[in-house]
């Protein structure tokens, strides 16, 4: 009996020294990244996957001559599934930086796990007001923007546009108000209604009781957000309720490559020339994003998504990060140092980042159109904020 | 008061009604003959959206395409009752709610496996695609197809099971399944062509709306609960219930999203008016069940005895 | 029955194994239960001590539902509502800054008894079927009504930064207490049914479940005894739903989906329903078997549903049956040890 006892506490300090020595002396980078997978939205994740993973490629595999192990999680398009997952790369994979996140629920669920660990946390989408104002973090990056930006930039076009009176419909949760309220700031006409739609897993696709509210409204124009796979099914409805001569469409995040190649091969000429504001496109002209658009088009036959600029620049951002301090991931401060400066070739071009660690970046003007091939794709066509940054940085204390 | 506005609701909430009576009515003779819950009815929903669209894609044609995938559904709907629903008839409803729970996790991953996440977009024929006006009202003229389908689906329904013998059948295993078996009517049989035609409404139903909304992963899994509201509110096994029933709720939903905003924001802030009005409009419609089920159990409309 | 009792309790125990495979896995699972953070501690994998957390609070659900399904043959498609009033009860005084765990306690109990008695006030004048559809219904209607509210997060939940405070008693900040706290939970649940099922009332409650108009002629007031379990489930569902804000620090209205309340069923049906210790079986298995599957495939709820239709087609009973074949004896007269 006590001879079995002694076996068992040996072989349980055996056990846990290995797994100690195996996190102390463990070379190589971890980063995971939680993404949509999944649901209808799955068809987001896919593309960020892609670009992580082209841009880990770009690097030969290896971030300041190490190792890097990329661990994709899905979020299943819910909060509490994010959060899990979360834990599951912070405690179980012993990730050294969580990247990701689509949803901004899910993003301010599980931004906890991630920043009480002591861990860096880099949206490559997700930019809801509360990580830029109050809850701002030292460790809390983004390559994307705040939600508020892009809305902000459309406000500014309407008003050149001489847009007067605009009727407004988003999904209802963190990033659909974030969005209604940064139209609303720079928009200086008359909102004459405002939809909230359900969103999240059973989202509400249907759109018939809405767009005949709009158009009863009679508004000179029409604001939406609906990102991923609701895009499209909003641009159909739009088109088939007649409504592209009375009531022009202003989008953000809806019309993109995502929705563009499916619209097409509907046949949905309606959105061909609709505007909408952005902070990259895939024709901006530098050599980041030269190769990075061609390279995927190369290898995924499709233009990139802005899902998958961001997704490529939050791994280009680690990358710059390890390589200023040799490829050391336990000195958080002098990785926060090396982050903060943005020290590396972005595809949206050259940016800084502001106290609240939000990129402070351009946001430009662009339209539908078919590229030389024929495919439907948006070209920039102005610039409408140099160099913007978000309202909520006043905000943070850092 | 907008009546141009209000009859475009209107007209939207008949659209709704319409498709969730073809989910409702093949759920609702399920339930009533073979007692049998079905929560993976509205995976057919789903099936259908994306055989069709894949159909649709092959051919060129909407048409074939729904004509062929309902007769895939109904296939789909037939084995699944011969392999799995016919063990279970004789067993509680706890078992119904798990194994149909099962199919829907099993449906909706073969659906991502076989279509991938992305949805599936059914192009519609141009003649399709515009509005027609009628007077200063303009309707998408696709919405005002559905229409026309699903009333002639639901007319068709009714000769079928007030005319046919096939529908004596079904009316009478509805208000009294001992019966019909006593009559000596080969009732595997019923229950494999009942089961198999709800099936291909349910997936009729999906076809419909993917032109609109798109295939998606999961559609019918939202569709299904209201559905079984519809089948308590009119009466578990009454068809003629779950059409009056489907239209009221079509109407609650549809009106509740457009009017009840304006309503609450004479008592709210409008920015919680704007948030509470959707959620509200969804929940009057459950309201409605409790009430139905507190007060009236048998439903609005209960198969009769006749 | 009584007379047992008088004697020490090792020789009850004792009694109580022998020759009993199900019950020495119990027994078995109750020391691994007790041992575990110690061991997860050691090899320094917090990650299972969380997974084992939230298991037991799942298990405290199921074991609530286990009492109204399984000894009461009361099918619930709404026992997750249960879990998110407990959870708002955390989280709601949290953001208004109120940190005292007595407080949140007390709500969670106080709100989820009262919903559990209002409902079920109504909910229990149907059967069969219609308590099914009119449970699913008050469940929908909790949903809709925190989507609904704005202040709350509506759709996007609340975040709970904090935990419950409980100053000088124990702090379940940290996780090791905090799982020794669900684990005492779960098992004075567990002990309560017992005591509960071997009382009259709980003979009543399953009369009810085999033959309710039996015991309505022979007197009993069956809708009173069917509305204490009610209310008794929903109290215990929601005390889970108070731990499971404060474990995940983070709530939703997504928690009360009608998918939620079918997987709770679909664990107790796996540990095998009406059986004392099937519920701590079938969460724990579930939310392994959850982990371990999803990890390997974005495919892997088809697995997930051919395993469920499976378990109902063929392995009625769940794991206690299957336990019950490898042991001489059936489980039938030690169905509710």
């Amino acid at each position: 009996m006590k001879k079995t006892k002694q076996l068992l506490t040996s072989t349980f300090i055996a056990a846990s020294l290995a797994v100690a020595s195996a996190n102390s002396y463990a070379d190589g980078v971890k980063i995971g990244f939680v993404t949509t997978l999944t649901t209808p939205a799955g068809v987001i994740g896919e593309d960020m996957q892609n670009a992580a993973n082209l841009a880990l490629e770009h690097l030969g595999g290896k971030m300041a001559d190490q190792d890097v192990e990329l661990i994709f999680e899905d979020d299943g398009f819910k909060p509490e599934i994010g959060k899990q997952k979360t834990d599951k790369l912070v405690k179980k994979d012993k990730v050294d930086f969580v990247s990701g996140y689509i949803w901004s629920h899910v993003l301010m669920a599980s931004a906890k796990s991630v920043l009480d660990a002591g861990k860096f946390l880099i949206s490559a989408n997700a930019g809801p007001s509360q990580m830029a104002g109050k809850g701002c973090d030292s460790n809390f990056f983004s390559t994307s923007w705040q939600n508020d930006q892009t809305p902000m930039a459309m406000g500014e076009v309407l008003n050149t546009q001489g847009v007067k009176s605009l009727y407004v419909m988003v999904p209802n949760y963190a990033a659909g108000k974030n969005m209604a309220a940064g139209v609303e700031r720079t928009f200086k006409g008359e909102i004459v209604g405002k939809d909230m739609t359900k969103w999240g897993k059973d989202k509400q696709l249907d759109f018939s009781a809405e767009l005949a509210k709009a158009k009863a409204s009679g508004a000179d124009g029409l604001f939406v957000f609906y990102p991923g796979s609701a895009g499209g099914a909003f641009i159909k409805q739009y088109q088939q309720a007649g409504l592209k001569d009375s009531l022009p469409l202003y989008t953000v995040f809806t019309v993109d490559s995502i929705s563009l190649p499916k619209l097409q091969a509907a046949d949905m000429q309606g959105v061909m020339g609709s505007k909408s504001t952005m902070f990259w496109g895939p024709d901006l002209d530098n050599a980041a994003n030269i190769k990075f658009v061609s390279d995927f088009k190369a290898k995924h036959g499709k233009y990139p998504s802005f899902y998958a600029a961001q997704s490529y620049d939050s791994i280009m951002l680690i990358d710059s990060a390890l390589r200023a301090t040799g490829g050391k991931v336990d000195d958080e401060d002098a990785l926060r140092a090396a982050m903060e400066k943005a020290d590396f070739d972005s595809v949206r071009g050259d940016f800084t980042y502001g106290n609240n660690h939000m990129p402070v970046q351009n946001f430009y003007l662009r339209e539908v159109v078919a590229d030389a091939d024929g495919n439907w794709t948006t070209q920039i066509s102005e610039t409408v904020y140099e160099a913007h940054q978000d309202p909520y940085a006043a905000d943070c204390q850092l | 008061m907008d009546w141009q506005l209000l009859i475009t609701q209107m007209l939207n909430g008949l659209q709704l009604g319409l498709l969730l009576f073809l989910v409702a009515s093949g759920l609702t003779l399920i339930f009533g003959i073979m007692d049998f819950i079905n929560l993976s009815h509205g995976s057919f929903y789903m099936l259908g959206a994306f055989i069709c669209s894949s159909i649709t894609a092959k051919t060129g044609s909407l048409f074939i395409g729904i004509v062929l995938a309902v007769l895939v559904v109904f296939c789909i709907g037939a084995l699944v009752e011969r392999l799995i629903a016919r063990k279970l008839y004789q067993n509680d409803h706890l078992d119904h709610v798990l194994v149909t729970f099962g199919l829907i996790l099993v449906f909706d991953t073969l659906a991502h496996l076989i279509w991938g996440s992305q949805g599936r977009i059914i192009s519609l024929p141009d003649s399709l695609n515009g509005q027609i006006n009628l007077g200063s009202l303009v309707l998408p003229s696709y919405r005002l197809l559905i229409i026309g389908a699903g009333l002639t689906v639901a007319i068709g329904l009714y000769f079928l099971v007030t005319r046919s013998r096939l529908g004596m059948r079904i009316r009478a295993g509805a208000s009294n399944r001992q019966m019909v078996s006593a009559l000596g009517v080969d009732i595997d049989r019923l229950y494999l062509i009942v089961f198999a035609l709800g099936a291909a409404l349910a997936g009729l139903a999906g076809m419909l709306i993917a032109p609109i909304t798109e295939a998606s992963i999961g559609m019918g899994n939202e569709i299904i609960i209201i559905a079984f509201v519809v089948v308590i509110v009119g009466g578990i096994g009454s068809v003629k219930g779950a059409f009056y029933a489907a239209l009221l709720i079509g109407f609650i939903d549809t009106l509740g999203r457009s009017y009840l905003g304006d309503l609450l924001a004479l008592f709210l802030s409008s920015q919680n008016a704007e948030t509470a009005a959707p959620a509200l409009s969804a929940m009057l419609i459950y309201i409605l069940m409790a009430a139905v089920l507190a007060f009236r159990p048998q439903g609005l409309f209960p198969p009769s005895n006749s | 029955m009584r007379g047992e009792q008088a004697s020490s309790w090792p020789s009850h125990l004792l009694a109580r194994l022998k020759g009993n495979l199900p019950n020495q896995v119990y027994f078995a699972l109750v020391i691994a239960l007790l041992i575990a953070p110690w061991l997860i501690n050691a090899l320094d994998q917090s990650f299972y001590l969380d997974l084992l957390t939230r298991a037991l609070i799942i298990a405290i659900a199921v074991a609530s539902l286990n009492l109204i399904i399984g000894f009461g043959g009361m099918v619930s498609l709404g026992h997750a509502a249960f879990l998110g009033i407990g959870a708002y009860c955390v989280g709601i005084p949290t953001y208004y800054e109120q940190f005292n765990g007595f407080v949140h306690l007390g709500l969670a109990v106080l709100c989820s008894a009262l919903f559990a008695l209002l409902t079920g006030l109504i909910c229990l004048r149907t059967k069969a079927v219609y308590f099914i559809m009119i449970t699913l219904a008050f469940a929908q209607m909790l949903y809709f009504t925190l989507v609904s509210l704005d202040e709350y997060g509506a759709d996007d939940g609340l975040v709970i930064y904090q935990r419950s405070e409980f100053p000088g008693i124990f702090d379940i900040e940290n996780p090791t207490t905090l799982y020794y706290a669900v684990l005492l939970f779960l098992l004075g649940c567990l002990y309560l049914t017992h005591r509960m099922m071997h009382a009259r009332f709980g003979r009543v409650l399953q009369g009810c479940k085999h033959n309710e108009q039996r015991m309505q002629a022979l007197g009993f007031l069956t809708y009173k005894y069917k509305l204490i379990a009610y209310v008794i489930a929903g109290t215990m569902a929601g005390v889970a739903g108070f731990f499971l804000g404060n474990f995940t620090n983070f709530i939703s209205p997504e928690m009360m989906d009608w998918t939620h309340s079918a997987e709770l069923i679909f664990m107790l049906v796996i540990g095998g329903t009406g059986i004392l210790f099937g519920p701590v079986v079938g969460a724990v298995l579930f939310l392994l078997l959850e982990e371990w599957l999803s990890g390997f495939s974005v495919y892997w709820h088809l697995i997930l549903g051919l395993m469920l239709i499976a378990l109902v087609v063929f392995g009625k009973g769940g794991v206690h049956g299957l336990l019950s074949l490898g042991s001489n004896r059936g489980s039938q007269q030690n169905t509710t040890t």
